[in-house]
This record gives C-alpha cells, structure tokens and sequence, in this order.
C-alpha cells in the first residue's frame, strides 16, 4: 500500500505537484497517467525519498521512505533507465546494490535470469541497449523480492516481445498480492495492463478510478483521458515521447 | 513466466556495515581507479627516486644546516594529490553522472550513512596506498641517493613522522575531493576548485605575500611542513600544520554531509 497525502512540491515559481493524495492498493496493478511534464517523475521521487516535498508525505506501509528498516525488500523501483555506472557489469551492479541492501547474492543470479540477462551478465553495463538497460533496472526492482514496485515508463525501449514480458510481468506481481504503481504516458499501453487508474495533469488530481469505470459510458480509455487533461496538458502537439 | 522464484534470503538487517561493502564493490570493481592508483604509487616512487639521484651535497654551512633529503624524496606527493583527490571528487560525482546514485539512495535512503560508508572505504584504500606509497618511496630513493651524502634512516629525527605525515596527506586529499563532489554533484566543477585550491591559489598567494597566505594551503602544508624531517621557517609547523589539514577535511565532510541530506538527488 501506497499513500500519497497531499504532496506538494515547487520549483521556483513552478508549482510541479499540487497537493496529490492518492492511495495505491495491493494485489492490482495501478497506472499512473498523466501528459507530460504533470509531475509523474516528481511523485515517484518524493515516494523514493529521493525528492524532498514541500508539504505532505508518501507513505509505504504506514511510513516514510527514508524510515523503512530494509528498503531493498519492502519497495523496488525502476525509475529511470540508466542507474548504473556503465564501468561496472550488470552482476556486479546488482551485486553491490544486495551486498548494500541486506540481500543474499544467489539472488543476483535469480534475477538476471528472471529479466533474461544471464548471458550479458558480465558485460560492461555501459555497452548495453536501452532495451537491455531497462531490463536491468527491472532486476535491481526485483532483487530484493519487495511487496510494493513502481515502474516509471518501463516499456521504452523495449521491443514488442519486452513490451509483453513486462506486461504480464506486473500483472503476476499484483496477482502475488503486491502493491504495483507503474507510470506511463502510453494510454493503450496502460488499458492493456493496469486494472486502477490515477490520472494526474499539471500535478493536480484529476481522476483515481478503475478502468472500467472510466470508461463505463463507452467511451474507450484515450478518449476518457483526453477528456480529462483537456485543461491541463501544457505540450500538446509537440513530441509525446518522454 | 514465473515472475519470483525461491526466497529470497537476508543478510541481516543492513547498516553501516552493508554500506561499506557495498562501497567496496563499486570502488574496487572499477579498472579505471585500480589502474590510477597504481599509476599514482608508480609516479611517486620515480619522481622520488629520480629527485634524489638527482641530489647533490650541500656546499657550505648554511646549505648543510637546512639540507633535507627527506623532503626531496617526496617530492611527488604533488604529483600524487591530484589523482588521490580525483578518485575522491570520481566516488560521488560518477553516481550522480550515470545515475546509480538513484540506486545506492534507495538501497541506503540514510544519507549521512552513505556518506560514511564512502569516506570510511575511501580513507582506508588510500590510506592504504599512500602509506605503502610514502615508505617504498622513501627506501627506494635513498638507496639512489649518492654516496657522497649521508643517508637518512627512519630512526633519524623528524624523518619517520615525515614518511606517514604524508601517507596521511594523500588519505585526507581524497576525502576532500569526495566532499568537493557531494557539494559540485559535478566532475568538472569539483576538479577545478581542486586544482584552483591545490596548485592556482596558493601559487598566487605565493607570488604575492611569500608565505604570509599560501602556508595555510594543503599543498604547502605538505611539502613544506608535513615532508620535512627539518622544521622550515616561515610556514606552520609539521603538528600544526597536520591539525589545520584535519580541520579542513572534517570542515569539508561536514558541509558535503549537510548538503547531501538537504539536497533532491
């Protein structure tokens, strides 16, 4: 369980997120919508502990990041998809990360195979591709067998068969019982895998809903979104990748 | 596709500990640091060894009363600073380039542990080095020092305190080059005001008030009071001028530790 409680966080005179609450449940996979530059990343970080907001707090399982007593196994992250020194092999970056968070090394095997890297395990990390990269971060997530994940746009990159791996790959974690908070500016993408919906623009709240209720009146769910944002998306019509 | 398998088993609850290995993991498993610091040691070794073959008797008295070979033979401290302090400025501002910063918070969210952890791996290997550094320096180059001059050993006074004085140097030059990359967050703003503090600063200092100012700099401090078995008029002594380096480092550390718990990352 996740809970957003009126997260606020500035900078300058740019307000990035507004007041956010919101509540994240265990056992679904929970998209995390919003256009561009809405303050998805923002929100992410400041549950990370990453980013200091200016008013509110994130909790997991009742507490703040930075109070949690074994942080590799209660949250993996995914939040960006180079987190790694390309000087260093991808087994010897998930070797620190278990040595650093409390986890036995066995398990750094386990997860490489499990993202489908045991053969690149060895490489400088620096030489890989997106695809593979991604595909890392999502092993470090993983490493610590945690009850609570978030993925920040995790398919980029990825080629239509990663796209579908990691697609049931959070559908099996939320089916374990998990908490799965995966962000995405890819609306097709999110109808095909999140069963919760939380929609933000220009960091403020603008639906927390199941799918099926956002689109119960037939709409599909681009329509539905873009109905939503329609006030708030600042960089309509230019590129939408992030 | 299953999506966990087995458990997963714990090493305990991780603290300082589990912070410091895993900083040993990242500090040691890159070749680029394994070979600067070899080529660092290797450096200083020559630059000794070259200077006091280099070495000539002192003519008259004057000259043989403030004649010191052991400064001449770490003379390549100065040489030596600056990759140690690289290393150090590298520890920090590689993760923030790359990004792995935003793993290691994750897994350590207590940054004033992280940074603990850091200093404590960092202040060891090179200790370690500079150490090693100082005495195979030391040895090697009074054995090319010529006949002619009497050969320092480490019994002589001011001699041994000068040979660790200045493996120490180079421990607390790369611990402020790690506090220069917490504050920059930058490699190329850290190695700068690096190099403005080590070598620009105290040089113009140096032009302009003799050593009035440019005493209190790290790189006089330590060719002029730490690698001396003679004390030098004019500039702090060897104690003083250890104490015043310490304050610098634990001043430096301090201010990084401060920023680094306040800043996003």
């Amino acid at each position: 369980m996740i809970e957003a409680r009126g997260l606020t966080k500035r900078y300058g005179d740019t307000l990035a997120v507004d007041a956010l609450t919101f509540d994240v449940p265990p056992g679904a996979v929970t998209g995390f919508l919003g256009p561009n530059g809405s303050g998805k990343s923002t929100t992410l970080r400041m549950i990370m502990g990453l980013d200091r907001p200016d008013a509110g707090q994130a909790r997991i399982g009742g507490r703040r990041y930075a109070d949690l007593e074994w942080p590799l196994r209660e949250v993996g992250a995914l939040l960006e998809a180079r987190t790694f020194h390309p000087g260093h092999s991808a087994h010897r970056h998930l070797l620190a990360l278990a040595t650093g968070g409390g986890v036995a090394r066995s398990r750094v095997e386990e997860v490489l195979g499990l993202v489908g890297l045991a053969d690149a395990a060895h490489r400088r990390a620096g030489s890989f591709s997106l695809g593979m990269a991604q595909r890392l971060g999502i092993a470090a997530a993983l490493l610590g067998d945690p009850a609570v994940l978030l993925f920040d746009e995790p398919v980029n990159g990825l080629d239509p068969e990663g796209v579908r791996w990691i697609r049931e790959l959070m559908r099996s974690l939320a089916a374990e019982g998990r908490t799965v908070l995966v962000s995405s500016h890819l609306i097709s993408e999110m109808a095909l895998t999140a069963e919760h919906l939380v929609v933000i623009g220009q960091g403020r709240l603008l639906a927390d809903s199941s799918v099926a209720d956002l689109t119960a009146d037939g709409r599909s769910l681009e329509e539905a979104f873009f109905a939503l944002t329609s006030d708030s998306a600042q960089y309509r019509g230019t590129e939408r990748r992030r | 596709m299953s999506t966990t398998t087995g458990t997963v088993t714990g090493t305990g609850r991780p603290g300082f500990a589990a912070a410091a290995r895993m900083e040993w993991l990242k500090l040691g498993s890159l070749r680029s640091t394994r070979w600067a610091l070899s080529a660092t040691a290797l450096g200083m070794i020559a630059i000794g060894v070259v200077t006091m073959a280099n070495t000539r008797a002192p003519q008259g008295a004057e000259a043989a009363r403030t004649f010191d070979p052991v400064n001449n033979v770490l003379a390549g401290i100065a040489l030596g600073q600056l990759v140690v302090g690289v290393i150090g400025v590298l520890m920090i501002t590689g993760e923030y380039s790359s990004g792995s910063i935003r793993a290691t918070l994750a897994v350590v969210p207590d940054r004033r542990r992280l940074l603990a952890a850091k200093t404590a791996v960092l202040g060891t290997v090179v200790l370690a080095l500079g150490e090693a550094a100082a005495f195979v320096t030391f040895f090697a180059g009074r054995a090319a020092l010529t006949d002619t001059i009497h050969r320092p050993g480490l019994g002589d006074a001011g001699v041994l305190r000068a040979v660790v004085l200045s493996g120490v140097y180079l421990a607390l030059v790369g611990l402020i080059g790690l506090a220069l990359g917490v504050m920059t967050r930058h490699t190329a703003s850290a190695i700068g005001i690096l190099v403005g503090l080590f070598y620009v600063v105290p040089a113009v200092a140096a032009g302009l008030t003799g050593t009035t100012v440019a005493k209190f700099f790290p790189t006089l401090i330590a060719a002029n009071s730490l690698a001396v078995a003679k004390p030098v008029a004019d500039v702090l002594s060897p104690w003083t001028g250890f104490t015043v380096l310490l304050l610098y480092t634990a001043a430096a550390l301090a201010a990084a530790d401060r920023m680094l718990r306040r800043r996003d990352a």
